[in-house]
């Protein structure tokens, strides 16, 4: 049984979990939150811009936007962090005096999380039906309210299940901003426990960040599942028998 | 129904190609104020494809478009369309937002009325098509007559000169139709200005003052309805009443 010690001892060792989850939840979880958040929203914001920009009717734009979203979605996440957060860090330090990674990490996040969510958005404004804009434009409304009062707010809702998949990808990709040097209040989740794992020579502060992960990504997989359901069966209404239809015809009911 | 502050609609010699289909050659349409124009003919023959010309959701590749009398080809296309209603066969709602929004949409971000006075002037449309309990709620909650009848409440929230109606009764159960077409008659009956693509020809004969007769791009017959459907002058028409009669 001494293998299985051994193994139990190196993954589940309670008490240097124990020790590491206090730092992990004040410091950690702020951070990761912080680094997921900020590129999430930011992403958002570039992703509509770029989104705009695919299904748009210029095509230098759609080519720009094409262009960009090759780039960040090809290139691996390690290489894009520290690309930015390497190169620009310098740049950054001579012009604001300021060390810290973060900025540049959001940055990094932000440029490839905007790659995907571009893409998801452009699907979702590209699958509502052009009856909606020929609709809008015959009541009068320019193309470009058209497509912000009808087109785009019914794309977005499509895609909902695919925009939190991609913010679940940022809360693991954020882990990777390590490799910019954090100091001890700056790091997320995962260095809070590989620092752990490595001074303690012991794989339990792994599993303990590995379940801090689950604890944000789990709830949000099943909001995904939840969204998805709703958009495909609808929001449950009362369906109210119709008075004026009944004097028609049997067909009172959709 | 009230009366509306309806126009004339004249379409002059309008052409309009999609690379080497032809799509309309050269047709003329005239409409007179309070008046209801049916347009009848095989699927193809680009009924559908006139009404979005004469209202510049495709801009024609040449002759001319008289509202009132007045050419209005140079004019800045949406405002010409808000003076223009449109009903679609798909009725085209807008989903994502309430009957009572639907109609209420253009009134606020177009008309720029306060949003209590867009919410009461759209309810009293809604009123008129016998829709106002269902304000509410969202259009996936109605059945196909009651979504055209809102979507036909949609478009005289503006107030139009004229209004189109694109084979609004095709994509209906053969129940919901009786409903919508008597409301299109009560405009009709009220003044406004209609231009009607449609494959009712029941509705074409009775409620149009005058019918127009379309085939691959061109204007056939026209004339009163008594004239086109009791007594047809070319092979063409006859053969086609006598597929759809």
């Amino acid at each position: 049984m001494d293998a299985l010690d051994q193994l139990a001892k190196t993954f589940f060792d309670w008490e240097a979990m124990a020790a590491v989850i206090p730092n992990m939840l004040k410091v950690g979880l702020p951070n990761t939150l912080i680094l997921a958040v900020s590129s999430g929203v930011l992403g958002c914001i570039l992703g509509m811009v770029l989104a705009i920009m695919g299904t748009s009717r210029s095509t230098p734009l759609r080519v720009l936007s094409r262009i960009y979203t090759d780039i960040f979605r090809g290139v691996p996440a390690i290489v894009v962090i520290l690309l930015i957060g390497i190169g620009l860090g310098p740049v950054i330090r001579q012009l604001t005096g300021s060390t810290n990674p973060f900025p540049l990490g959001i940055l990094a996040l932000t440029l490839m999380a905007s790659a995907y969510i571009g893409e998801i958005f452009r699907s979702g404004i590209q699958s509502v039906e052009k009856g909606q804009l020929e609709a809008s434009r015959a009541l009068g409304f320019s193309y470009n309210s058209s497509m912000r009062l009808v087109v785009i707010p019914q794309g977005i809702r499509r895609v909902l299940p695919a925009l939190v998949n991609q913010f679940i990808s940022l809360i693991k990709d954020s882990s990777l901003i390590y490799l910019l040097g954090l100091l001890a209040s700056q790091r997320e989740i995962f260095r809070i426990g590989n620092d752990a794992a490595a001074n303690t020579g012991n794989l339990s502060p792994l599993i303990a960040a590995a379940a801090m992960y689950l604890v944000l990504t789990v709830p949000l997989t099943h909001l995904v599942n939840y969204i998805d359901n709703r958009l495909r069966t609808g929001r449950p209404e009362k369906k109210q028998p119709d008075d004026a239809a009944a004097l028609i015809g049997k067909g009172a009911q959709p | 129904m009230s009366e509306f502050a309806s126009g004339s609609l004249t379409g002059k010699n309008l052409h309009l190609s999609f690379g080497t289909n032809h799509v309309l050659r050269g047709i003329d349409l005239h409409v007179e104020k309070g008046t209801t124009a049916s347009v009848i003919g095989p699927s193809g023959s680009g009924k559908s494809t006139l009404l979005r010309v004469m209202n510049r959701l495709i801009e024609p590749d040449q002759g001319d478009i008289l509202l009132d009398g007045r050419s209005v080809l140079k004019d800045n296309p949406d405002e010409l369309r808000q003076r223009i209603g449109m009903v679609f066969q798909q009725f085209n709602l807008f989903p994502h937002k309430t009957v009572v929004d639907n109609v209420s949409l253009a009134l606020r971000k177009l008309r720029k009325l306060p949003a209590e006075q867009a919410r009461a002037e759209a309810l009293e449309q809604l009123d008129l098509v016998g829709l106002k309990h269902k304000a509410d709620v969202r259009p996936a909650n109605l059945s196909g007559g009651q979504q055209q009848r809102v979507a036909i409440a949609r478009a005289l929230a503006m107030k139009p000169e004229v209004m189109f109606f694109d084979e609004a009764t095709s994509a209906l159960d053969p129940e919901l139709v009786k409903g919508v077409l008597a409301l299109m008659a009560d405009l009709a009956k009220g003044g406004m200005t209609m231009v009607v693509v449609t494959h009712e020809m029941g509705f074409s004969r009775n409620v149009s003052d005058t019918v127009t007769f379309m085939d691959a791009g061109v204007v056939v017959e026209s004339g009163p309805p008594e004239q086109l459907f009791t007594n047809p002058q070319t092979e063409r028409l006859q053969g086609f009443l006598s597929d759809v009669l």
